[in-house]
């Protein structure tokens, strides 16, 4: 198992909002997070990429070994395409960005500057910065926002890709990516009943 | 059976409730027998003349000003380690008396100073720490209020008491060395052979334990509120979600 | 470390603002100070030291918003906390990128707008000595400054109510440096105890920058 959640419960806002979340994350293998707005998901992520300690429940096997994409790119306007995945790989210890820029079809944009991109063409960029960060498990939190289908297309591929090579993604979207492969996972049945944080609770 | 029972906040308040009534009460006798007895049945000093009857407001409020910020010292410490949360509420209630307390010390002693030095104010190494001190508090009590999230705010301001602690002390020596002053040194000290006399001497002790009761006094009963507070807080958010 | 250090210097100085704005102020303090107290040669000559340390901080003051609060609005500092580097090496090279875009060019701007306030010629090299030695503390304080308020709308000005209390130490010993300097009385006691603030802080307060910045993130 690379990555395992184990009764994992998380808060937003002072409230409980999901509890006793398990599941096993394997290598090769993708798992897609449903649910409805609110439900939790980005926390979720938040949590398993160890932004944010959970209340309660352990996960094991993330320490860097994640990749984590969140709603913004976390672009620089100012440097180009190169520059910033450049810096990111760097960051990682990594030096070739040539792949990631083949895989989400940026080499015509290499010597933008990301501020002029559209926001379909910065997603891209984001994405493509999980290829140089030559990390295992990719943890992805909508990630086909702003992207066409072609570009969906891209995306989906890359992870195939990433799967194949023995890598693992956990993402949460609500578009299907054509990843037969993939197990979904319904956050719903694993709504906190309504309750404040255990915190808190010194105060009822 | 420990002192940390006293950090679940339901005990706090139901501890508080009992003893609270008995702490004013020693608060107003000691503040009104030390005052009266100090500003009525002491004689005047022979240079400074009635002026010198000051101190006993000055120096207990200038004490506490100092002690408040090393409560909070701990109780911020006591938060970082222990996470108990009565230690951070009880924190963020001591900021604004300590903050007071040091206001007070600040007009007192330009009162005094005036006819004393004459001048209100003077860049004074006493009274630069003093300022500097009335900033921290500021500081202190700004970032409680800006920040929503109340474990957030709790720690942040823990690390901030801390940081701010030692750059208070270094702010102490830098005024030191940067001007030597017109005041007077430590009236109060335990080695001295030049201590002020017993006349004054035990009025003043009177008026410093007044101060030390009416700052627990406050503390205990701004906590209760902020407890109360946060109570409420979690109530509403209990209600909003079901 | 080395690619968030030229990242941010890259940045600096293509998004304007970095390596000029701060002089720019800096300028601006020193030439409005004799507008405020008149322009006699010997008042300004007395007073230049000083304005020149107060300057110096006011102006390191006024872009440490930048050092944190431009990556904590486009993600990037959400990314650096996953990345392979620690929390305390992130702050610390922001820091050292502050110092090198706005410290270091007011070090070299001090002797120059020294000339405007009629400083007297043996304090030159003092103020320069002074500033080299005492900015690097201001850069470290102000980081801790920046990532205390990174996570609030307009903190800008509660940082600067955070930070300038911090300030303290550094400007009296700075200024005191230049100061004794100006009237030739021997600065060893000062600067060392500059020193000893500069070293202190870039030793001990990237840690509680960096838990500050924990909790921010989380």
């Amino acid at each position: 198992m690379v990555l395992s959640v184990r009764d994992l419960a998380v808060t937003r806002g002072g409230l409980a909002i999901l509890e006793g979340v398990s599941f096993d994350l394997a290598a090769g293998e993708a798992l897609v997070l449903r649910g409805p707005n609110g439900v939790g998901k980005t926390t979720l992520l938040r949590s398993v990429a160890g932004l944010q300690p959970p209340e309660m429940g352990t996960v094991t096997g993330a320490e860097d070994q994640i990749a984590y994409a969140g709603h913004s790119d976390g672009l620089k306007a100012m440097l180009s395409v190169t520059e910033n995945l450049r810096f990111w790989a760097s960051v990682f210890g990594l030096s070739d960005i040539e792949p990631a820029l083949v895989a989400f079809d940026l080499t015509d944009l290499r010597d933008r500057m990301a501020g002029t991109l559209s926001a379909g063409q910065k997603r891209r960029l984001g994405l493509a910065r999980l290829m140089v960060t030559g990390r295992p498990i990719w943890v992805l939190d909508e990630p086909t926002v702003s992207l066409d289908v072609a570009s969906v297309a891209l995306f989906a591929e890359a992870v195939r890709t990433h799967l194949r090579g023995g890598g693992s993604a956990l993402m949460a979207t609500h578009i299907d990516l054509g990843l037969t492969e993939a197990t979904v996972v319904d956050l719903t049945p694993f709504k906190a009943a309504p309750r404040t944080r255990s915190m808190d609770e010194a105060f009822l | 059976m420990s002192l940390w029972e006293y950090a679940n906040p339901v005990k706090f308040i139901r501890t508080t409730d009992k003893v609270l009534p008995w702490i004013w009460t020693l608060t107003v006798l000691c503040l009104v027998t030390g005052l009266i007895w100090g500003f009525f049945f002491t004689p005047n000093d022979f240079r400074q003349g009635s002026t010198v009857k000051i101190i006993y407001i000055h120096v207990p409020s200038a004490l506490m000003a100092i002690n408040a910020w090393l409560m909070m010292l701990v109780a911020s410490l006591i938060w970082i380690v222990r996470r108990h949360h009565v230690s951070a509420l009880a924190a963020r209630a001591a900021a604004p008396v300590g903050a007071v307390m040091t206001m007070i010390a600040l007009a007192t002693g330009a009162f005094w100073g005036q006819p004393m030095w004459g001048t209100w104010w003077a860049w004074d190494p006493r009274l630069t720490s003093f300022l500097i001190l009335f900033l921290f508090y500021l500081g202190y009590m700004a970032l409680w209020e800006a920040i929503e999230n109340d474990d957030t705010a709790a720690d942040l301001t823990s690390i901030l008491c801390l940081v701010g602690s030692v750059f208070a002390v270094l702010s102490r020596y830098a005024v030191n060395f940067w001007n030597q002053g017109l005041h007077q040194g430590a009236t109060l000290s335990l080695d001295k052979e030049e201590n002020i006399s017993d006349v004054f001497w035990f009025p003043l002790l009177v008026c410093i334990a007044g101060f030390v009761l009416l700052f627990i006094a406050l503390v205990f009963l701004r906590t209760q509120t902020e407890i109360r507070a946060r109570r409420t807080r979690a109530l509403l958010a209990r209600e909003g979600q079901a | 470390m080395r690619a968030l250090l030229l990242r941010d210097l890259r940045l600096a100085i293509r998004a304007g603002g970095g390596f000029g704005l701060g002089l720019a102020f800096f300028l601006i303090v020193t030439v409005l100070v004799p507008f405020g107290v008149g322009p006699q040669t010997e008042l300004l000559s007395r007073i230049a030291p000083g304005i020149l340390w107060i300057g110096a901080l006011l102006a390191c003051l006024l872009s440490l918003d930048r050092i944190l609060a431009l990556d904590w609005e486009d993600g990037s500092l959400d990314l650096l906390a996953t990345a392979p580097l620690p929390m305390e090496g992130i702050v610390t090279v922001k820091a050292f990128a502050h110092w090198i875009t706005t410290g270091l060019p007011l070090v070299l701007a001090a002797p120059v707008l020294g000339v405007l306030l009629s400083l007297p010629i043996p304090a030159y090299q003092w103020v320069v000595i002074s500033l080299a030695v005492g900015t690097p503390a201001l850069s470290v304080i102000g980081t801790f400054g920046a990532a205390l308020t990174v996570g609030i709308k307009r903190g800008g000005l509660l940082m600067s109510l955070l930070v300038l209390p911090l300030y303290v130490p550094t400007l009296i010993f700075g200024a005191e440096v230049a100061r004794r300097g100006a009237e030739g009385l021997t600065v060893q006691t000062p600067l060392l105890l500059l020193a000893g603030i500069s070293f202190g802080v870039i030793a001990l307060l990237p840690f509680a920058s960096a838990a500050v910045l924990r909790i921010n993130l989380r």
